[in-house]
């Protein structure tokens, strides 16, 4: 499944500064070929995330301070980690942690 | 699929409002944030009419947005406002470079007048200079410092009213939180106050004192507003403390609690017999200080005579070494009271 991931308000220096990434993610041959942010999280740090993983996670989800929108629409509307992907979303991530 | 909006206006929702818990469309979010700003603005009666208000301008997210938000109450509302954008250039190349880009395209895009001052026209030091002298451990001491009366030298030189700045609900709870763990009584007490600065120093408001952070960005982001966002390269990750982590998590378990903190911190009463330090005046460069030499000019001084930890540490020993080397080499400029007329009108 192809997603478009977004990083923005600084949370993309540690994406190798770069904010736009057009990420194909794995069938996972089980037959259960669903995504969930739960999911895409993890996926993420393993396989994007450059430097200083604590930044972008903190347990099983987002650092407070980092604001998700699936589709420009607050994940906290959509369920936020049980949101189940669907191919050609946009996932943006924006840090409110850097500079005022 | 996102709920419908709130209101009944029909659309889809695109943001929770951390204050209400409330589902609301974009327009309906923006009417929103905008009218509260508003409502904070006329129940404290922040201006008036006629007023000439610099926007303290960083560049970043607060500030871009409080410029958009000013610009737009003031002409909706008629506060009959002149405004200008006022930023502040520490000398830190490759960082305030790429913010002040952002500011003069705020500039244009606003429509709003913009004035930047630099450390070196202020202090005759820039930030890459100061770091030279003292290295990477308490640089953003100068900083911090320099930066807080370079914008009341800013304002007096252009003659403004008063200064606005991006501080948040975040950011004054945030305070609240640190001046707990300080104990440090006097600043508590200020701290939540929108306003300040009486006597003889212009006043500072705050017209996001009850605007959660995490709405600005979302307005930001769904205005495309256009704004700088990076670590200060001289203190990578210095951003934000062990408060603002407390905070966040805090605010990941109820959205409320960033507001009930600031309310916290208004309610406080403190005794009357409790002894809390006088505001004086700088002995040295006139500006408003709570002990004889203000810190900005003892920081100074240790710089020009080259022994730059002068004015590190606690303020009673930093006192005491100010008066005792004072006058032993005058060279580089103190502040310069002649070119300030801060205090003066
Ligand atoms: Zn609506
Ligand atoms: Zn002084």
């Amino acid at each position: 499944m192809q997603l478009t991931v977004e990083f923005s308000g600084g949370a993309e220096l540690l994406f190798g500064n770069v904010k736009q990434h057009r990420v194909t993610l794995p069938d996972r041959g089980d037959g259960d070929s669903v995504w969930t942010m739960e999911g895409l999280l993890p996926w993420l740090r393993d396989n994007l995330l450059k430097e200083r993983p604590e930044l972008f996670m903190q347990g099983d989800t987002v650092r407070p301070g980092i604001l998700v929108l699936v589709n420009d629409a607050d994940w906290e509307l959509l369920g936020q980690l049980s949101y189940k992907l669907q191919p050609d979303d946009t996932v943006v991530f924006i840090s409110t942690l850097h500079g005022g | 699929m996102a709920p419908k909006c709130k209101t009944g206006c029909g659309k889809n929702a695109i943001l929770k409002r951390p204050k209400t818990g409330d589902a609301l469309c974009r327009e309906c979010f923006f009417w929103a944030f905008e009218t509260e700003v508003h409502n904070t603005v006329t129940a404290a009666r922040l201006f008036r009419r006629g007023q000439y208000v610099a926007v303290a301008a960083s560049g970043g997210k607060d500030s871009t947005v409080l410029a958009h938000v000013m610009k737009e109450l003031n002409q909706r509302y008629d506060y009959g406002l002149r405004l200008v954008l006022l930023s502040i250039d520490e000398g830190i190349t490759g960082y305030r470079d790429d913010s002040l880009e952002t500011v003069k395209r705020n500039r244009d895009q606003y429509g709003i007048p913009l004035t930047v001052l630099s450390y070196e026209d202020l202090y005759g030091w820039t930030m890459d200079d100061i770091v030279k002298q003292v290295g990477l451990r308490n640089n953003c001491t100068f900083c911090g410092v320099f930066r807080r009366q370079a914008l009341d030298r800013g304002a007096a030189q252009l003659g403004v009213d008063q200064i606005v700045t991006g501080h948040n609900a975040d950011d004054i709870a945030e305070t609240v939180v640190m001046n707990v763990l300080r104990g440090d009584i006097a600043r508590l007490q200020r701290c939540t106050a929108i306003s300040t600065g009486t006597e003889g120093s212009i006043p500072r408001s705050k017209p996001f004192k009850y605007t959660y952070e995490k709405e600005i960005v979302m307005y930001a982001y769904f205005k495309k507003l256009d704004y700088f966002s990076t670590e200060c390269i001289y203190s990578p990750n210095a951003y934000r403390g062990y408060a603002r982590a407390y905070l966040k998590d805090l605010e990941a378990i109820r959205a409320t609690s960033i507001i009930d903190i600031i309310h916290s911190g208004e309610s406080l009463a403190v005794r009357d017999a409790a002894r809390l330090p006088t505001q004086g005046t700088c002995s040295r460069c006139q500006y408003i200080s709570s002990q004889p030499v203000c810190k900005a000019c003892v920081l100074l001084q240790g710089l020009n005579q080259g022994r730059p930890r002068l004015g590190i540490g606690k303020s009673s020993k930093v006192q005491e070494r100010a008066r005792e080397t004072e006058g032993e080499s005058g060279d580089r400029s103190e502040v310069d009271s002649a070119t300030v007329t801060v205090g003066a009108g």
